[in-house]
């Protein structure tokens, strides 16, 4: 009997050994020298720190590595130009694989070990879910760059945003297709396994149908499918003027082959997701003379706009995408907010933030409004010749 | 045949290790709870570590082979979820909230595995007319239709998840939940329960022949192993800000396989250390490579590569894995007297 | 009506190619019995060797006969190798290990094929979906229904390539020798053993017949679905596996039987009713068949003797 109570009490203790390891999380930090701007250089007093949480792999890798090149870009020309009030910044990203709890164990890493001033992250909406209330408890400040779902910054009042919402999008595109395109009767081909996708879709049916359209038909399809032939057929059944695929890049390629194969007329439209250069290869001829909304268009003669693509191309040799533009204003409005408030950090730089008015991003003038949400004009994108062409603006 | 000793005695001899536990846990807590990095990982760790000693039971005292466990995990996460979403502004009256909100904790997990313990028995009892294979593949269809079902239900958030689950979850509960799995384990494993479990292992027809009801021993393993995985699921839902489908896939099922194959099939001190390693090298990985600039990320990559090459190798060299069998409590006491004979 | 022959051709086109997979898993079962988890990502692998020859010969400039013969040509045989390398090294010590060790191998080695392909690293393609090139030049073949519903010649050469290989495997597997001693190894191998068969030189040439076949559907499924990347053989090979099960495992022509239904069913449940529970339909069908009649279609309930 005491042996074998001794016994447990050794398992326990053995499995709490365990635990003991637990508890000296990362090895002892003093790395050997100061890294790249991607690495941490924790116990130097004289750098702010930014946080950056995005997909660097998985299907949808462009978006989280078009977003971490953009802030690059805004930090060194930060650093460039003297840095925050004579300290320079660096950037710890994170990669979380495209999973909301990778996101939010990342953002705990980065406020408990790390401890940056500011978090810039996440495109998707779901991932952004996950890392903001744990930005907001800890009341560091995070900033989207292109998350759209309105849920985001409801999470509190230390989250925001330099990009539209959904419920914005969606109206943007029911009112080009109802006003410029004449279109009367729309289907909507979505992408179940997202949010954003759903949200889109939502908004633009309840829109579209305000206008005076009809939408002829609502399917839907999963991210990582291939055959979308058998949606296509019904959506085809119903003979639609224009189809809306708020999806991703990945998929909606592919759509727009099968659509022509099956002898689809419709014209057809999207949403900010669409934005990759991959959407060429994927969707070859199918894809052309389409719409998408978009943040920003690169034909944009704004001067910073044009000053933004130049110096991007110097650096990275590509022309940026609307997810590249949007990292480097969420940056870039992160440091102007540190430029402004008292302390870089905390409730002082929430409060800066919270008062970015009229501030020039690359996608676009960037003012938050009370929800916290940038407040700015969408572009609608036409597929041409492989590459995309401005066609409108359309303001809130 | 009579199960173990005396009742009281034997009460006393489970019970102990929980009294233990309690003081130590609840001692660590308060440590635990001001490094929330910390906190995070050794939750993570503590769920996979139930996830892995669960389905051993079925895996591997039983013989079969469940590959959908994540499925299981995903009903208890979003059962206790919608619980607690429910009762968030209650509390027990005449209760300090804190006590309260642990006790809400408790009946959502217990909710959470309730629900999986049902799927559990609708997924165990086609096991009647199923072998092996074709089992596994009806495991693996089970954790997908949950999949699909939860995404398109608007109730459970779909695709973008359920958020808004107050984040109870402690260390604490996370460990104490541990700590109760693997002594169910250890009681069902050395119980005339678990011999009939082991029978169905090595050769169910001659179980069978043998009058062992090999069907409704294996929908039992089901059970619990998917009442544990359900709590798991809640225990998890506990501490990540928002549930999504895509943490429950597939992938995860296999994850747990990886760690109860590495661990040895059928042992419960296996699967817990092979969870533990599991969770932690590649965190640790990933900090170390942070830390040099080669950018963690790499990591993760080829984690599930590495997976599949470790399956391999197991399988071809020692594919009893780690500890075969053997749980460090059998092993202990002999190693003890050994010891003793040398030093004395 | 035209759009329910529109759903048939689709649901035959898909359901042709699972068929080509399904016959993979059913004749490495029959003489086996072992379900090879792997051979969805054999599929995926050769797909990857036809895109890297296509893309590096530029064929989709020049869509020719020749072009589609080396594609084929290459794939298949990477891929027969690629099987007899698995078999060799990874099934053949296992053969007299219980199946549950077989089994999680399989599945190791599916694991290391569909994410170590997704690396980004030398060859290996990264996660990315890629476009296949269009190595047949895509034409309009027979309309019906005043225009409604095209057949194009894709899906023609595709279903008569289908055909071929799969008449091509019942003349292999009914009147030749090796047929023969396969059918006999798949009834008991040890017997078949005894009686002069070199059983393991016939296992490994059903497993590289097997993972040519896949090989050939992995590249009807590229010119049909276009996209090709590193998990595109979980979920393939996954469906054929079910469609296997459905037609009765070990049987050859139910493998086919099976897969067209699959096939139709899931075009049809999707394109008439909710298309959001597609994933779901073919385990539903899966567990369906298997409570209702488990040995499948066309397989017969076999006792299983101690």
């Amino acid at each position: 009997m005491r042996l074998r109570a001794l016994l447990t009490l050794h398992a326990c203790v053995a499995v709490l050994a365990c635990e003991k390891k637990v508890e000296s999380p990362a090895p002892a930090p003093a790395p050997a020298a100061p890294q790249a701007p991607t690495a941490a250089a924790p116990s130097a007093k004289d750098v702010i720190l930014l946080g950056e949480i995005g997909s660097l792999t998985g299907a949808q890798a462009t978006f989280g590595v078009s977003t971490k090149q953009g802030v690059e870009m805004a930090v060194s020309e930060a650093n460039a130009s003297g840095g925050i009030k004579g300290r320079k910044v660096a950037v710890q990203v994170y990669d979380d694989q495209g999973k909301p709890e990778e996101a939010a164990n990342a953002a705990t890493r980065l406020i408990a070990q790390d401890h940056v001033a500011v978090i810039l992250g996440e495109v998707a909406s779901t991932n952004s879910l996950a890392m903001a209330p744990k930005a907001q408890s800890a009341h560091v400040p995070m900033i989207s760059p292109s998350s759209t779902n309105p849920k985001v910054t409801e999470v509190g009042d230390y989250i925001f945003r330099v990009c539209f919402i959904d419920p914005f999008q969606g109206f943007v595109m029911a009112k080009f297709a109802h006003e410029n395109l004449k279109v009367s009767k729309a289907a909507v081909l979505k992408d179940q396994k997202s949010d954003y996708s759903q949200g889109l879709t939502d908004v633009f049916t309840r829109k579209f149908t305000e206008m005076g359209g009809t939408i002829v038909g609502v399917e839907a399809y999963a991210q990582g499918d291939t055959d979308f032939r058998a949606q296509l057929t019904a959506i085809k059944k119903a003979k639609p003027d224009a189809i809306y695929i708020p999806g991703y890049y990945t998929d909606v390629g592919i759509i727009a082959r099968q659509a022509s194969e099956l002898g689809l007329k419709a014209t057809l439209l999207g949403g900010d997701g669409w934005e990759s250069d991959k959407l060429f290869e994927l969707g070859g001829k199918a894809v052309e003379g389409s719409y998408y909304t978009n943040h920003y268009s690169p034909e944009d003669p704004a001067p910073q706009v044009q000053q933004f693509i130049a110096s991007y191309k110097k650096m990275f040799g590509a022309v940026p995408d609307s997810l590249a533009a949007l990292g480097y204003d969420a940056a870039r409005v992160a440091m102007d907010g540190m430029k402004r408030a008292s302390e870089p950090t905390g409730a002082s730089l929430r409060d800066a933030l919270a008062q970015t008015k009229d501030f020039p991003g690359a996608a676009g003038t960037i003012s938050l409004d009370g929800a916290r949400n940038a407040v700015k004009p969408a572009v609608v994108l036409q597929v041409q010749g492989g590459k995309t062409k401005f066609v409108t603006t359309i303001s809130p | 045949m009579a199960n173990a000793g005396p009742a009281s005695g034997s009460w006393l001899k489970a019970a102990l290790p929980l009294l233990v536990a309690v003081p130590l846990l609840a001692a660590l807590q308060p440590l635990v709870s001001t490094m929330p990095f910390a906190l995070y990982i050794s939750s993570i760790v503590g769920v996979n570590i139930i996830l892995a000693v669960s389905l051993n039971i079925v895996n591997g005292m039983t013989g079969q082979f469940s590959i959908g466990h994540a499925g299981f995990m995903a009903v208890g996460a979003y059962a206790a979820g919608l619980f607690s979403l429910r009762v968030k502004e209650l509390a027990i009256s005449g209760l300090p909230p804190m006590l309260s909100d642990q006790l809400l904790l408790v009946a959502a997990l217990l909710v959470g595995g309730a629900v999986a313990a049902v799927f559990g028995f609708m997924v165990g009892l086609p096991s009647l007319r199923l072998r092996g294979d074709y089992l596994a593949i009806v495991t693996l269809g089970f954790g997908e239709i949950i999949r699909v079902v939860v995404q398109n239900t608007d109730v459970l958030g779909r695709a973008l998840g359920l958020s808004g689950v107050p984040q109870r979850s402690t260390f604490f509960m996370v460990w104490l939940w541990v700590f109760a799995v693997v002594l169910v384990a250890r009681r069902v494993a050395n119980s005339s329960h678990g011999r009939s479990l082991w029978a169905i292992r090595e050769d169910e027809i001659a179980a069978e022949a043998m009058g062992v009801n090999t069907t409704a021993y294996k929908v039992r393993a089901f059970v619990i192993s998917a009442f544990f995985a359900g709590v798991a699921g809640g225990l998890f839902a506990h501490f990540v800000p928002i549930l999504n489908p895509g943490s429950f896939t597939w992938v995860k099922s296999m994850e747990v396989v990886v760690m109860i194959v590495a661990g040895g099939l059928g042992s419960t001190t296996g699967a817990v250390l092979a969870a533990v390693v599991l969770t932690l090298l590649p965190e640790a990985l990933r900090t170390l490579f942070n830390q040099f600039g080669v950018g963690g990320s790499s990591v993760d990559q080829v984690r599930m590569p590495v997976y599949g090459l470790l399956l391999v190798v197991l399988m071809l060299g020692r594919p009893q894995g780690l500890f075969g069998t053997t749980e460090v409590w059998d092993v202990l006491p002999r190693w003890m007297a050994r010891m003793k004979k040398r030093l004395a | 009506m035209a759009d329910f022959v529109q759903h048939l051709i689709n649901g035959l086109a898909a359901g042709t190619i699972y068929a080509l997979v399904a016959l993979g898993y059913t004749m490495v079962y029959g003489v086996l019995q072992l379900i090879n988890f792997a051979h969805g990502d054999v599929m995926m692998v050769g797909t990857f060797m036809g895109y890297a020859v296509a893309k590096s010969l530029k064929l989709d400039l020049h869509p020719s006969l020749w072009g589609v013969l080396l594609v084929f040509g290459v794939s298949m045989g990477g891929c027969a190798v690629i099987g007899f390398l698995i078999e060799r090294f990874a099934y053949r010590p296992l053969r007299e290990k219980p199946r549950l060790t077989a089994l999680i191998t399989a599945i190791g080695i599916s694991f290391l094929l569909s994410y170590g392909f997704q690396l980004d690293f030398g060859f290996l393609p990264g996660a990315s979906p890629h476009a296949f090139p269009e190595i047949i030049e895509p034409a309009e073949w027979l309309p019906l229904f005043g225009g409604e519903v095209v057949i194009r010649n894709t899906q023609v050469i595709s279903f008569l390539i289908a055909l071929l290989l799969m008449v091509g495997l019942q003349y292999l597997v009914f009147r030749t020798r090796f047929g023969t001693a396969m059918r006999a190894v798949s009834f008991d191998h040890r017997v078949a053993g005894l009686m002069g068969i070199p059983t393991d030189r016939i296992i490994a040439g059903t497993f590289m017949l097997g993972s040519a076949l896949a090989a050939g559907a992995g590249i009807l499924y590229a010119i049909k679905d276009t996209a090709v990347q590193p998990l595109m053989g979980l979920y393939v090979g996954l469906k054929a596996f079910v469609a296997a099960v459905i037609g009765g495992i070990g049987h050859v022509p139910g493998a086919v039987a099976g897969a067209l239904l699959l096939g139709l069913v899931e075009e049809f449940v999707v394109g008439y009713t909710a298309s959001t529970w597609r994933d779901a339909v073919a385990f539903g069908f899966l567990i369906i068949v298997l409570l209702v009649r488990p040995q499948g279609l066309f397989g017969r309930m076999t006792p299983e003797k101690v």
